[in-house]
C-alpha cells in the first residue's frame, strides 16, 4: 500500500511542478501557481508518507495557504497579459533542457552508486512531540533568530511597498 | 520492493531540477520564484526523508526553520518586484538588463 501511495503521490508531484515551469496550453503565472498548489499539496502526501505528519501540516498551512496567496496577489498587482504575447526562446529552452537533463542524471547516477539505500534503513519517528522538545531545548538560539528575521522581512515589505513621498513619484 | 532513502532522493532531484528549469526558460519574474520555491521544497523532501531513514528528528527542525526563511524571503521578494514594476512596469526579465532604475 505504502509502495501505490508513494508512486501516485511523487507521479503527482514532478508532473504539477512540470506544469507549473512548462505548460504547453497556458503561458498564464495564475497557472503556474495553481499547479505550485497541486506540487505542494502532493508533496505533503509524500512527508506523511516518511511520517512528518507536523510538516506536512506546517507545509499546507504556510505554502498553500499563505505562499500562494501571495503569490495570487501579486500576480493580481501586474500584468498577466504581458507574459502571454512572448515566445520561447528556442535555443535558449533547448539548452535549458539539455544543461538540466544532464545535471538531473549526474545526481541520479551518483545517488546510484552511493548504496544508500543499505546503509540507511531507519523507520522515522511517528510523533510530533520530540520534534517540539528539540525544537525548544537545542534548537532555541536559531528559533528565536528566525522570529527576529520574520520581523525584519516584515518590516521590509513595509518599506518596500510604501509609496515615496517625492516629488517624483507625485508626478506619475 | 521496499520504498527506500534513494526513491525519495531521485524524485527530490527531478523536482529540484524541474525548478532549475523554470528559472532558466522562464522570462517572467514571478515564475520564476515559482521555480525557485520548487528548488526549495526539492531541498525539503531529501532532507525529511534523511531524517525518516537515519531516525533522527535534526532533517525535521531544519526543514521547519527552511520553511519559515523561505516564506520571509518570497515576502520580501514579491515586494521587491511590485516595486520593480511600479518603476519600470514590465516584469519580463529581458527588458530589465539595465543597472540603473
Amino acid at each position: 500500500m505504502q509502495e501505490i501511495l508513494f508512486y501516485i503521490f511523487s507521479a503527482l508531484t514532478l508532473l504539477c511542478g512540470l506544469l507549473v515551469v512548462f505548460n504547453p496550453f497556458s503561458r498564464n503565472p495564475v497557472t503556474s501557481a495553481m499547479f505550485l498548489v497541486l506540487t505542494i499539496i502532493s508533496m505533503s502526501g509524500l512527508f506523511v508518507l516518511l511520517k512528518a505528519f507536523f510538516l506536512a501540516a506546517v507545509q499546507i498551512l504556510v505554502y498553500a495557504g499563505a505562499v500562494i496567496v501571495l503569490f495570487l496577489f501579486v500576480i493580481m498587482l501586474l500584468d498577466v497579459k504581458e507574459e502571454e504575447r512572448r515566445r520561447y526562446q528556442k535555443f535558449g529552452t533547448f539548452l535549458g533542457f539539455a544543461a538540466v537533463t544532464g545535471l538531473a542524471m549526474l545526481i541520479i547516477n551518483t545517488i546510484n552508486q552511493s548504496g544508500a539505500g543499505h546503509t540507511l534503513t531507519g523507520d522515522g519517528v511517528a510523533e510530533t512531540k520530540p520534534l517540539g522538545k528539540l525544537l525548544f531545548t537545542d534548537y532555541l538560539l536559531p528559533f528565536e533568530i528566525v522570529s527576529i528575521l520574520l520581523l525584519v522581512a516584515m518590516v521590509g515589505c513595509i518599506l518596500l511597498s510604501k509609496r515615496e513621498e517625492t516629488p517624483e513619484a507625485e508626478a506619475e | 520492493m521496499i520504498i527506500g532513502v534513494e526513491h525519495y532522493m531521485i524524485v527530490s532531484v527531478v523536482l529540484f531540477c524541474l525548478g532549475l528549469l523554470g528559472v532558466i526558460i522562464r522570462r517572467n519574474l514571478i515564475v520564476m520564484y515559482m521555480g525557485l520555491e520548487l528548488m526549495l521544497n526539492a531541498a525539503n523532501l531529501a532532507l525529511v526523508s534523511f531524517s525518516h531513514f537515519r531516525d533522527n528528528l535534526d532533517g525535521q527542525v531544519m526543514v521547519f526553520f527552511i520553511i519559515t526563511v523561505a516564506a520571509a524571503e518570497v515576502a520580501v521578494g514579491l515586494a521587491l518586484i511590485v516595486a520593480l514594476y511600479r518603476k519600470r512596469q514590465t516584469n519580463d526579465v529581458t527588458d530589465l538588463t539595465s543597472m540603473k532604475l
